[in-house]
């Protein structure tokens, strides 16, 4: 598979409004993703990897810098443009699955492509590969409700994937899972990284994630302290 | 369509809160349309009772003749001509000879309208028949509010005091030969029905008439020294009353909507607070803030179908049951609504009706849901993503 940036980060900066303060999240924070990583965020809290992973998904802006995701420049997106970018391009993964409570399994994965204005023959071949890549074509008709922990964030990357999307942002997905849950989650993740050359970012201090990953980058205090590529043998 | 189709979905899934809602909207959305039409059938049947017993099709006036001042009766008084006469003889017009007179039922004195009639009239309800042909006694009809408030029974004599043609006074002795029933205010109350040629003997005024009342085979024309009053303006007072009682009603109506949508915005700013992460997730599955707006105001908006479906669900069998059997009203003798209060009314309930009721529980359902929905765009999708509040 060819290999070129798909995120490109100059020198980040985001602040917050703290009272009267300000406190910044992310200091001048510059970054290259190649397209089908599978890369970690790692770092301790308030180190700046949600707020990475929420400007790179367009759901917040620069206060300075330039982030450019698939040839766009965050900052200067409209509102519908940003929508746009994240319904064709980024699937979201989150810790606490945020999946729609009154929605099916089927329904809750089918979301994402109702916007996309796809036949319904097309979307149900879409959904049903979905579920079938993370092993739950028999909870279709299950709500959220009565699945397991593992379940939902499996739906929940179901959703994530079924528009393949050529960008992954996933936070702290594992966090709420068990260790067995955990595995089956990231081996998941890993084989479509591989399948589908989907680029994979994660926030994460899991270090069950760790051994998944080709790229860590620590961050601390909105700086990239380390940036390692990790080679894993084949065994 | 996407919007309806999702907020129908979460509606539903919302459970009893929905249906709670759902159930004082329909409340709501059925009262507005029983209402209405119990005014617009009682204001349908007020028209034909009147038009029946007293307007006919349209009169012609003795163009001194005002209906609310008195003192023109004594004026509005003119001459059958001989075209006349021969449609009276054809029953196509019914004249009525209009006097004021004072009445001393048990010695009390009551001002008190006499209507000289024709027996044989056809064209208005008036038992006119029922009046007896002079026999050395007069008689007279009256209706039953009239007999309640004099006092008077079938076979009573009453006194009664008038002025004639030329002014001077005289009084007689009548008999009341029957009482008829009849819910027209202006028909019973303060009226005294005699034969016209008694009256017109009374008065002096042979062969004269104050008004004449059209029926249905009244081939209609200018009549010379007459002036035609076509139901428009004969029914207005009365069209006028009604329209009051609507606007007073409507009071009541808004009210029961306000209450109903009170609760479908209290609804609306307690989703939007506890459902931040669903607001949250579906910017992040890329929907745009308007489109999440949407959502939450169709959702809103969707109560009032689910509410007209609910509704039209016991109503329209309520309404058609009621439409059948009508609702007993009573017999209203003292007559006070001033208007024509049939016992069983039958309401009236026109698609003109139905059509702008739904109209506008659904337009004020979408406006309140709007209203709180709007806050979405100014939430922060980060933080909505957390579920803080903000």
């Amino acid at each position: 598979m060819e290999n070129s940036s798909i995120i490109k980060i100059e020198k980040l900066i985001k602040r917050f409004p703290v009272g009267k303060s300000e406190f910044t999240a992310l200091n001048d924070l510059s970054l290259t993703v190649e397209r089908g990583e599978f890369l970690g965020l790692v770092g301790p809290s308030g180190s700046g990897k949600t707020t990475l992973l929420n400007i790179i998904g367009s759901l917040d802006t620069p206060s300075q810098g330039k982030v450019t995701v698939i040839d766009q420049s965050i900052a200067s997106l409209s509102h519908k443009q940003s929508a746009k970018l994240r319904n064709r391009h980024i699937g979201f993964i989150f810790q606490t699955y945020n999946l729609l409570p009154v929605y099916t399994v089927y329904e809750n994965v089918e979301f994402a492509l109702l916007l996309q204005k796809l036949s319904s023959s097309v979307r149900h071949k879409s959904v049903m590969d979905a579920l079938e890549w993370v092993g739950l074509t028999d909870k279709v008709k299950s709500k959220p409700s009565m699945l397991s922990g593992g379940e939902c964030q499996r739906v929940a990357i179901a959703r994530s994937m079924v528009k393949r999307p050529e960008i992954v942002l996933a936070d702290e997905p594992t966090a709420n899972l068990d260790s067995k849950n955990s595995y089956h989650i990231l081996q998941t993740m890993k084989d479509l990284n591989k399948e589908l050359n989907t680029t994979f970012i994660f926030a994460t201090h899991d270090e069950k994630v760790m051994k998944y990953l080709n790229r860590k980058i620590s961050l601390e205090d909105g700086q990239i302290v380390k940036d390692e590529i990790i080679q894993h043998s084949k065994n | 369509m996407l919007s309806l189709k999702l907020a129908i979905k979460n509606l539903l899934g919302a459970g009893l809160r929905t249906w709670l809602n759902v159930i004082a909207l329909s409340f709501a959305f059925v009262l507005i349309i029983f209402y209405n039409g119990m005014i617009d059938g009682w204001n349908r049947q007020s028209k034909k009772d009147t038009i029946d017993w007293e307007s006919g099709k349209g009169q012609f006036w003795h163009p001194e003749y005002d209906r609310y001042d008195p003192y023109t009766i004594e004026d509005s008084h003119a001459p059958l001509s001989r075209e006349i006469l021969a449609e009276i003889e054809k029953k196509n017009l019914a004249p009525v000879l209009v006097s004021q007179a004072t009445a001393y039922p048990q010695g009390r004195s009551i001002g008190v309208t006499i209507r000289g009639i024709d027996p044989e009239q056809t064209i208005l309800k008036l038992p006119s028949a029922t009046l007896p042909a002079s026999n050395g006694t007069d008689y007279a009809i009256i209706g039953k509010s009239m007999a309640e408030s004099a006092n008077l029974s079938v076979g009573d004599n009453l006194l009664i005091r008038w002025r004639d043609k030329n002014g001077t006074f005289d009084a007689r002795e009548i008999q009341i030969a029957s009482i008829f029933k009849c819910d027209v205010p202006i028909v019973d109350k303060g009226k005294i029905y005699i034969s016209i040629e008694t009256l017109q003997e009374m008065l002096g005024m042979e062969n004269e008439a104050t008004l004449l009342v059209t029926g249905e085979g009244f081939e209609f024309r200018e009549l010379n020294g007459w002036v035609f009053k076509d139901n428009d303006f004969l029914l207005a007072d009365m069209e006028k009353i009604i329209q009051s009682k609507k606007v007073s009603g409507s009071i009541l109506q808004a009210l029961l909507l306000i209450i109903a949508l009170i609760a479908i915005f209290d609804t609306q700013v307690l989703s939007i607070f506890r459902r931040q992460k669903e607001i949250g997730t579906y910017i992040a599955l890329g929907l745009t803030r308007a489109q999440v707006v949407g959502i939450f105001t169709v959702e809103g908006a969707a109560h009032s179908l689910l509410a007209i479906l609910l509704g039209s669900a016991y109503g329209i069998p309520l309404f058609l049951w009621l439409n059948r059997t009508g609702i007993a009203m009573g017999y209203a003798e003292d007559m006070e609504f001033d208007l024509p209060l049939a016992e069983v009314i039958y309401p009236y309930y026109s698609i003109r009706l139905i059509i702008i009721t739904v109209i506008i529980v659904v337009i004020t359902a979408t406006i309140v849901s709007y209203m709180p929905a709007r806050k979405i765009s100014k939430m922060k999708p980060t933080e909505a993503l957390k579920g803080k509040l903000q």
